[in-house]
């Protein structure tokens, strides 16, 4: 009833289902802990409570986030051994190390100073909090940078040589692995889009209670941080997109076919197809509306330059072009999307609306969830566009899975699939509740909330535990005085 | 490049270290998991929960060095020991995941509190009975073909398995219990110290039936343990854990951070004999740490990261605990 081929395509699943799930905490705790790096740095500096309550309000939602990282990157750290054992037992010896130095320089540090960030303010006071809360936001990078070049590895393989069991052996130089060709500009990218993810989340929350006349001095600083978030970084965000690009035509030219829907090669400049639907068995894109040159010149920098499609590539080492064109075409849209609404907040702002414009603050809540989206839908062109490869040229995801049987794996998968959406669907709906609530002055917190059943060790009150109406509460510092 | 033995034996001294680390820690995290229904809802369950929040996602990092370090330092034994205790491991990483955000979740929604201290126990009792299989799973031997695991998927469910699984389940209890006994006062201490009592007996009769069952489990093992002059090296051990079991029992009555600790010392001597049945082999009967072991550089280059990292780990670990030490809330009842 079941063979292998099942078992392989169930263990996929399961790991496109875990890794997408578990790809989006991260992408926002890695940005919302430098946020209250930065909140908790201000209010130091400039002694404005306003600061303090807003690190409060946003570190209720980062406890929420943060546990559900934590719960579904275990699970990432051992399902390499479930479901992928040839690929551990081959790789081990390349890819362990990376990933034990990222649990000694980054988890470590990650999981010990939590603690006192959540909990510790008033037993360590102001400046030694301030460390941890930097400790924390340092080792959420450090994890980006360990597993960023493990993944880069897998993209662009470099440094290794092979043993007789085809074992990857370390060569040489640990540099070469870790520094892959690929590496820095994946880093790069995938920093900068955690930072955006949080940048949205952040803007869309603040717009929305603009929209909800709860704006308070509090809502107006965070929708404006984000504001600069977007009006700045997203235009470095598109450089580095391009430039990881390039790397990706350079080093794996069948990802960027697919991205672009080439199935024919193109002597004398590539058009650039905006929408299509491309047809892997026919070999072309239906109803394709393009730009001629367009490719070639985004590409190679020359509207007439040569460039080679799927048809050079032999057809057992085709990726799948469906899934990575349209996943391509849904981050680089949402991508000029946030171009938009940073460019509309620097007008706004200009203008002295930035507060008062309800159509920006309409397009920044439907824009809030989009910097998830974008990282999934990059992170599957990347990921989706590597097949059929697990090591780039080098090991068959095929060739990769454990000697399992399918109904074990699709059990397995089945159990995820339920916990994994009722357990994160109950997390992100308590975050939406915690943001619902406009930030206020007093904010409760750490550890002294009125009515919070312990104080000292006691865990983040929830907002049950919260009393207060945020409707009722002052609006503004005038109001407040 | 065949992997130094000396440095393949310092590495299974390093990952025993950190699956020590995890089991110690995790473990009364665990335990509390386990206790937790007898707790009287409200203040008591608070504070038992208080007395590890800031604690437990450090606690659990030791999980991810010892299946990382595996993987990193011994990657065949890695690639055959997940697929054979493959639905205990799912089991175990969902229970954790359920245990992991309760310390979340349960603060979030009175109306769905008693949920979520049903799915931190559960969760717990799920994942410590799964950590106790997977030994069991270890002990009992693991087919091996080539690189790869040979044996059917439900291989790892025997009754020595559900011995050794309900075994750790009532470490982690005595663990746990002792745990609240150092960070509680008043009621709450007093049932703690009750509810050590029972896992203690309950953990020594299991660890002894365990040890036992060993014996005929294997005739290495029995070898190693009843023939001279093996006998010698490895006698300290269970004579070592006689009389910390001893010292436990008096102390349970009084001590106030003495039970845990001396309950750590018994987990040790577990270890301790652990190890010396299964050494050399990583993966008993067939897989020695040294045919297992990664090359000589992916040691290396680790060993670095080991020594220059973990004093730092091991201190600012010991600051967070200092952090919060003391009996939890006291003041809070002022």
């Amino acid at each position: 009833m079941f063979d292998n081929a099942d078992a392989l395509i169930l263990a996929r699943i399961q790991f496109a289902f875990t890794v997408s799930f578990h790809f989006i905490f991260p992408a926002f705790s890695i940005g919302l802990a430098s946020f209250l790096a930065v909140l908790e740095g201000l209010w130091l500096k400039t002694g404005k409570t306003r600061y303090l309550d807003l690190y409060r309000y946003w570190l209720k939602i980062f406890a929420v986030a943060f546990a559900m990282g934590v719960v579904s990157g275990i699970v990432m750290s051992y399902q390499f051994g479930t479901n992928w054992a040839v690929f551990s037992d081959k790789t081990g010896p390349v890819l362990g190390p990376l990933m034990a130095y990222e649990v000694l320089t980054a988890f470590f540090l990650e999981a010990g100073f939590l603690g006192v960030m959540l909990f510790g303010m008033e037993r360590v006071g102001k400046r030694l909090h301030f460390f941890a809360t930097c400790m924390v936001a340092f080792g959420t990078f450090v994890s980006a940078f360990w597993i960023l070049s493990a993944n880069s590895w897998m993209h662009t393989p470099a440094g290794y040589i092979l043993g007789a069991n085809g074992q990857f052996l370390p060569g040489e130089s640990w540099f070469d692995i870790v520094f892959n060709p690929s590496f820095p500009y994946r880093l790069v990218h995938t920093v900068i889009a955690a930072y955006l993810t949080t940048a949205f989340a952040v803007g869309g929350i603040g717009a929305w209670h603009l929209l909800k006349g709860r704006a308070n001095e509090h809502v107006r600083t965070m929708f404006s941080m984000a504001m600069w978030m977007a009006a700045l970084v997203v235009p470095v965000q598109i450089v580095a997109g391009d430039m990881q690009g390039l790397n990706t035509l350079e080093h794996q030219p069948a990802k960027v076919m697919a991205m672009e829907g080439h199935f024919e090669s193109h002597p004398d400049g590539a058009p650039l197809i905006l929408f299509g639907i491309p047809d892997s068995k026919a070999g072309r894109v239906d109803y394709a509306i393009e730009i001629p040159k367009a490719s070639s010149l985004i590409l190679k920098h020359d509207p007439d330059a040569p460039l080679a499609g799927l048809d050079t590539v032999p057809e057992d080492e085709r990726p799948p072009v469906g899934i990575v064109f349209w996943s391509f075409r849904i981050m680089v849209g949402l991508g000029f999307a946030m171009l938009g609404i940073g460019m509309w907040s620097l007008f706004a702002r200009w203008r002295g609306r930035l507060y008062d414009w309800p159509w920006l603050h309409r397009a920044a809540l439907v824009m809030g969830p989009s910097g998830f989206v974008a990282v999934l839908a990059g992170w599957i062109t990347t990921e989706v566009g590597r097949q059929p490869w697990v090591v780039y040229g080098q090991l068959r995801t095929a060739d990769a899975a454990s000697p399992l049987d399918a109904p074990a794996v699709g059990a397995s998968l089945l159990a995820f699939v339920l916990v994994y959406f009722a357990v994160f669907g109950v997390g992100v709906w308590y975050i939406l509740r915690l943001a619902a609530k406009s930030p206020h002055p007093g904010e409760g917190g750490v550890a002294e909330d009125m009515d919070a059943p312990i104080r000292t060790a006691g865990i983040t009150p929830g907002p049950t535990q919260n009393p207060g109406d945020p409707d009722k509460l002052p609006r503004n510092r005038e109001e407040a005085e | 490049m065949v992997p130094d033995p000396t440095l393949s034996a310092i590495w299974a001294f390093i990952i025993a270290f950190a699956v020590f680390a995890y089991v110690v820690m995790d473990g009364f995290d665990l335990g509390i998991g386990v206790l937790f229904p007898t707790f009287a809802p409200g203040r008591e369950r608070d504070r038992a929960m208080n007395s590890i929040a800031p604690v437990w996602d450090g606690n659990e990092t030791w999980l991810v060095l010892g299946g990382g370090g595996l993987f990193a330092a011994f990657p065949l034994a890695y690639a055959v020991i997940m697929p054979a205790t493959y639905p205990l491991v799912i089991a175990m990483l969902l229970g954790l995941v359920f245990r992991g955000v309760a310390f979340e979740f349960r603060w979030r929604d009175d109306r769905h509190r008693a949920f979520w201290d049903v799915a931190f126990t559960g969760g717990s009792l799920v994942a410590a009975m799964a950590q106790g299989m997977v030994l069991g799973a270890l002990l009992q031997g693991i087919e091996v073909s080539g690189r790869e695991y040979a044996g059917s998927w439900w291989d790892w469910l025997t009754p020595y398995t559900l011995l050794t699984g309900i075994g750790t389940v009532a470490g982690y209890a005595l663990l746990g219990a002792t745990w609240l006994i150092w960070k509680l006062d008043g009621e709450g201490q007093a049932h703690a110290r009750k509810l050590a009592k029972r896992a203690f007996w309950a953990t020594a009769v299991l660890m002894a039936a365990v040890s036992i069952y060993n014996l005929g489990l294997r005739t290495e093992y029995a070898e190693r343990w009843l023939s001279t002059p093996d006998l010698w090296f490895a006698l300290p051990v269970p004579v070592a854990t006689a009389v910390l079991g001893l010292w436990l029992l008096r102390a349970l009555a009084k001590g106030e951070a003495l039970p845990f600790f001396l309950s750590l010392g018994l987990f040790a001597c577990g270890m301790a004999g652990l190890g010396l049945t299964i050494w050399p082999n990583v993966v008993p009967p067939s897989l020695t740490i040294f045919e297992a072991a990664a090359p000589e550089r992916s040691q290396w280059f680790m060993l670095i990261g080991v020594g220059l990292t973990m004093p730092l780990i091991l201190a600012y670990t010991g600051w967070a605990y200092w952090v919060f030490r003391g009996k939890v809330a006291h003041e809070g009842y002022h």
